[in-house]
């Protein structure tokens, strides 16, 4: 008897937990296939989570109902906010996972999912019929028949590593690549391209000079990723260090000497690298004037000896990423476990999916994680959260989920690699979310927790404290810019607090916004007997710094808003998907060739399609008004 | 959804209203020839001739009668100006042979054009760029040399490269707000506010002078209206003539017979000038006169320039000239003393003094209200140049957000407060020369800073 799901997840990434996590809690049967089921969440690059507008896409995966806030919070062995000298908008939580772990939390969290049945097997063949999904063949377990399929094979589809000149099949070290599944797709008729991304190498722990070394701690008070984390028991790990070293030219010197060895300069590697994540080799060559690179020195887990050095991905040969190791201050005894090694592996440009990442060759095919061009667990995962959901909705007649630029950098994300394709790996940076302002880390679960709930990934409890706490945070802001303080009243505590003295009354809402004075110390001057709201506030933290940062920012965050209204007409104008690009001939000839391969959904979809210039944008405007 | 927009084909008459030696028909579209060679007999037919070619023949109607000797100029599509098939067919210059060419158009399907369709085509083509096509609307409606000339340096592109240079140090600077917000991690040098606000600055210094040519360019491309006035019988319309070298308005020695604004065009040294000459301002009961008054009040309210003319023997009135820089404004006016033919005293309340009858002064007169047209621009072929509306509120919207960002920025707001407003003028001036993406201020961050653990 044939096996059967409803939704059949290639993979057990990021991106593969998140889409069997998803579909199943809406309800539906899925099969899980994974090479090795112990590789589930496995990290194969630096073992952290989050990470500037990284943090984001976590803290937006877990107000969704996703699973990855949550495995982090409870592997996670050192936790930092970054960038807190800035605005909150910038603001974003890291951890340090233990990488060993953080898998086996992984696979705990989908075995407790009684809808999803794992598979280790091969998936060898993608079965279609009449443009639509039936199902795979795979190597043990023959045909499987699904409604939906998810692929999330990460790095795996053909995957090549690379270390000097020697290169060897693979996805990831010590793990076989995945070979048939891009065959079968490019018979139906996918466009297939090559990436390259790189990792550094490992060192023993016990072999490394750790007193000469910066130490870089985690926070004093640290916080959880997922609203689901019970802060009492935070953090449920011990917590460690990590620490900074650099190199220096002496460490240059020898790197050079192996670059006619390097799978990259001569050619070996086809794959494009990513610019934001370049080898230790390309900052030496395309920044000379450096003459130092820092180096972070990661801890891979609670009991492993290895220490992740990172900042120095190369694919050079071994022997010279050893002699160059032993030059670098604190590593001078240290042992190389295992080389750095460059891993090229298949994808297939982003222009082929649609913003519900179902692939618009073949109904019921969806495309998630490093297969689409991103790089990153987060950017995985988050597509992974949306496929799976997409999925779901299909197959229960229910309707589509895109999230827009202006409620999410998964909105974002998606926007971004429909449109804009991609031809290096797509990493989330806070400057791409053009609405920077509004999306903030913390307030992801008053953006979407509520959408979480509708699609029945959130609890009801959950939705409910946010609406409780948003009408608080709104009857706050509503009070504070009415509730006027007087002169006589306050001068005195100004003046403690060194703000200037007030010569006619002001609101709590205009003091707010002088850089000295914090919401929670104004709130000890007004009356809590005469306005009790003052207790409910201090009370509830989260409420209270979202009044704060609404209070303090409200010039920006309204201009901001105006923004994204200007935009919305944009967004709002349809373009039919019958339309016929190439009968346009007025559009440029990129602009044409672009328009056709996306079908954007709105002029504003439209505008953003790299190659579509703004004279194009105008000629489908007018002949949208004929 | 159908597109028929470029398959009809559409005519107008190329050249303006009346008697002309010769009068210019267009038609453009897929069936240009075929239609063409419905109504003309030549040698050869229009449907076989060579692209860039002309043809002798005759246009004749249905019944075979001969309407005109023409000459039909065949351009094939892409090469024509509208990128479609076009025929131009020169006629002899009269507006009965015009009006039975194109009835006969007509008659065969020929649809006639909306105003500005030819150009809407040749954009809707590829044939030109939204700056460009915004630039022939001003060539075609230029009026004098200058009016021309800025309207073809758009053309050229002046104004893309000088806007898309400012965006570029826009984004370099910006490059530095979003380094230290995304790669905070990486150890990475940073700039100063200091230095930040003070490329800030630059780039608003710079928008600042561009802005100011709209004035002038406004002036080249729109004209400057100047209103004449003064107590009556100081000679304003004297000196109105002077200028148009021919009496329009009357010129009495009665109080009062201007009764109505004289409106004239006339161009000085390329520069288009509107002159109004007002009715003379006084007390009056007499209801024509009234009307005049209040005209003339208007004609104050908008005009550019405002000469306020005394003669010599009246002198200046303060009364007048305090009532006229209430409708207007100060530096918009020019005190004129006039008739300085006649015997007077010294009199130290004008800008210029002239007389009319005699000529004397009006040449320094004329530079007056030149120079007061243009301002301190120095207007050169090769510097960009403002004259576009739209143009300008981008530009103006521009230095808004950078003042903002600039205010940030002294405030000492954190970075993304800054890139907010830099990143709103980044669009405003990538809205004027037709580039708006988002990916520029990273890839330049990507390409000049060494960033990535």
């Amino acid at each position: 008897m044939m096996t059967k799901f409803d939704i059949v997840v290639i993979g057990g990434g990021h991106a593969g937990i998140e889409a069997a996590a998803a579909a199943a809690n809406m309800g539906l049967s899925v099969g899980m296939i994974t090479m090795d089921k112990y590789a589930m969440g496995r990290m194969s690059c630096n073992p952290a989570i989050g990470g500037t507008a990284k943090g984001h896409l976590v803290r937006e995966i877990d107000a969704l109902g996703g699973m990855m806030g949550r495995i982090a919070d409870r592997t996670g062995i050192q936790f930092r906010m970054l960038n807190t000298s800035k605005g909150p908008a910038v603001w974003s939580p890291r951890c340090q996972s233990d990488r060993k772990l953080y898998s086996e939390e992984a696979l705990r969290v989908i075995e407790s999912i009684k809808q999803i049945s794992i598979i280790e097997d091969n998936v060898i063949e993608i079965i279609t019929a009449e443009g639509k999904i039936e199902g795979v063949k795979t190597k043990l377990l023959g045909d499987i028949s699904c409604k939906a399929l998810i692929l999330s094979a990460g790095t795996f589809l053909n995957g090549l590593m690379h270390t000097g000149l020697n290169s060897t099949k693979g996805g990831r070290f010590g793990e076989k690549p995945a070979i048939g599944v891009t065959e079968s797709l490019l018979q139906l008729g996918f466009q297939a391209g090559r990436l390259k991304t790189g990792t550094p190498p490992r060192l023993a722990k016990n072999s490394i000079n750790w007193d000469v070394l910066e130490e870089q701690p985690g926070d004093e008070n640290p916080q959880p990723f997922s609203h689901h984390t019970d802060k009492n028991n935070f953090p449920f790990l011990p917590q460690v260090s990590c620490h900074i070293t650099h190199t220096d030219e002496s460490v240059h010197k020898i790197l050079e000497r192996g670059f006619d060895r390097s799978p990259m300069y001569t050619g070996l590697i086809k794959g494009v690298g990513p610019r934001y994540c370049p080898s230790i080799e390309d900052k030496i060559v395309r920044f000379a004037d450096k003459k130092q690179h820092q180096l972070f020195l990661e801890p891979e887990g609670l009991d492993s000896d290895l220490i992740y050095l990172n900042g120095f991905s190369t694919s050079l040969p071994a022997e010279i990423q050893s002699e160059a190791i032993h030059k670098i201050m604190g590593l001078e005894e240290a042992e190389m476990v295992r080389p750095g090694y460059a891993v090229e592996y298949d994808f297939f440009p982003p222009h082929q999916i649609d913003l519900t990442l179902e692939t618009k060759l073949i109904h019921g095919l969806y495309f998630a994680g490093q297969i689409n061009g991103t790089s990153g667990y987060e950017e995985a995962a988050a597509q992974g959260l949306v496929a799976g959901i997409n999925a779901a909705l299909k197959i229960k007649g229910e309707g589509e989920f895109v999230l827009k630029r202006s409620e999410a950098y998964i909105g974002v994300l998606i926007d971004d690699l429909v449109n804009k394709s991609t031809d290096e790996p797509y990493r989330m940076f806070t400057s791409r979310a053009e609405h920077r302002l509004l999306l903030r880390q913390d307030n992801a679960d008053r953006r979407l927790t509520g959408l979480g709930y509708d699609l029945g990934l959130n609890s009801k409890s959950a939705r409910d404290q946010v609406i409780a706490r948003e009408r608080l945070i709104n009857k706050a802001i509503d009070l504070f810019g009415r509730l006027k303080l007087h002169a006589k009243d306050i001068n005195s505590f100004l003046n403690e607090n060194g703000s200037n003295g007030i010569d006619s009354a002001e609101t709590v809402s205009k003091l707010c916004k002088r850089p000295e004075l914090s919401l929670t110390k104004l709130l000890t001057i007004v009356d809590p007997e005469e306005y009790p709201i003052v207790n409910e506030l201090m009370s509830d933290s989260p409420a209270l710094e979202q009044v704060e940062i609404e209070l303090k920012y409200e010039g920006y965050m309204k201009r901001q808003q105006e923004t994204i209204e200007r935009v919305e007409k944009y967004e709002t104008t349809k373009i039919p998907s019958t339309l016929n690009y190439l009968i346009l001939k007025a559009l440029s000839t990129e602009g044409r060739e672009k328009l056709h391969k996306v079908k954007p959904r709105s002029i504003g979809q439209a505008s953003r399609i790299s190659g579509v210039t703004p004279s194009d944008i105008s000629i489908l405007m007018v002949y949208l008004k004929h | 959804m159908k597109i028929t927009q470029s398959e009809d084909t559409i005519t107008a008459i190329a050249t303006p209203a009346g008697f002309g030696s010769i009068s210019v028909i267009r038609i453009s579209g897929q069936d240009a020839f075929e239609k063409t060679d419905l109504i003309f007999s030549g040698k050869t037919s229009i449907t076989q001739a060579n692209t860039h070619t002309i043809h002798y023949g005759k246009i004749t109607d249905d019944s075979g009668n001969i309407i005109d000797d023409v000459l039909v100029s065949v351009f094939k599509a892409p090469n024509s100006y509208t990128g479609e098939n076009a025929v131009e067919i020169s006629t002899h210059g009269s507006p009965y042979i015009l009006k039975r060419i194109l009835e006969l158009l007509l008659k065969h399907n020929v649809r006639f054009a909306e105003p500005g369709e030819f150009t809407k085509r040749a954009f809707l083509n590829g044939k030109l760029d939204l700056a460009q096509a915004e630039a022939v609307a001003d060539i075609i409606m230029a009026r004098t040399e200058v009016s021309l000339k800025g309207a073809r340096n758009q053309l050229d592109g002046l104004l893309s490269k000088k806007v898309g240079s400012l965006r570029d140090m826009l984004i370099n600077a910006s490059s530095f707000v979003e380094l230290e917000l995304d790669f905070a991690e990486e150890g990475i040098e940073l700039i100063s506010y200091k230095e930040l606000s003070s490329k800030v600055q630059k780039i608003i210094i710079e928008i600042d002078a561009l802005l100011k040519t709209y004035s002038f360019g406004r002036v080249i491309r729109d004209g400057v209206n100047v209103a004449l006035v003064g107590l009556p019988n100081v000679g304003k319309s004297s000196i109105l003539n002077y200028i148009l070298k021919e009496s329009r308005a009357i010129v009495s020695e009665i109080p009062g017979t201007t009764r109505d604004i004289i409106r004239e065009e006339v161009s000085i040294d390329g520069v288009l000038f509107r002159l109004f000459d007002t009715a003379g301002i006084r007390v009056s009961e007499d209801a024509i006169e009234k009307v005049g008054v209040l005209r003339s009040r208007e004609a104050v309210r908008a005009a550019d320039i405002v000469m306020l003319i005394a003669d010599v023997e009246q002198g200046m009135s303060s009364e007048l000239l305090n009532e006229i820089i209430l409708l207007s404004s100060e530096e918009k006016v020019i005190r004129v003393m006039n008739k300085i033919d006649l015997p007077h005293e010294n009199n130290i309340n004008y800008d210029i003094q002239i007389s009319a009858l005699t000529g004397e002064g009006m040449n320094a007169f004329l530079d007056l209200l030149k120079n007061k047209a243009l301002g301190n621009s120095t207007y050169s072929e090769k510097s960009a140049l403002i004259t576009n509306a739209r143009h300008y509120n981008s530009l103006q919207k521009a230095k808004e957000n950078l003042s903002a960002a600039n205010e940030s920025i002294e405030k000492q707001m954190s970075g993304e407060f800054i890139a907010v407003d830099l990143r709103n003028a980044i669009d405003n001036l990538g809205e004027i020369i037709g580039e708006v993406t988002t990916d520029d201020v990273l890839n330049n961050i990507f390409m000049k800073f060494c960033i990535g653990k």
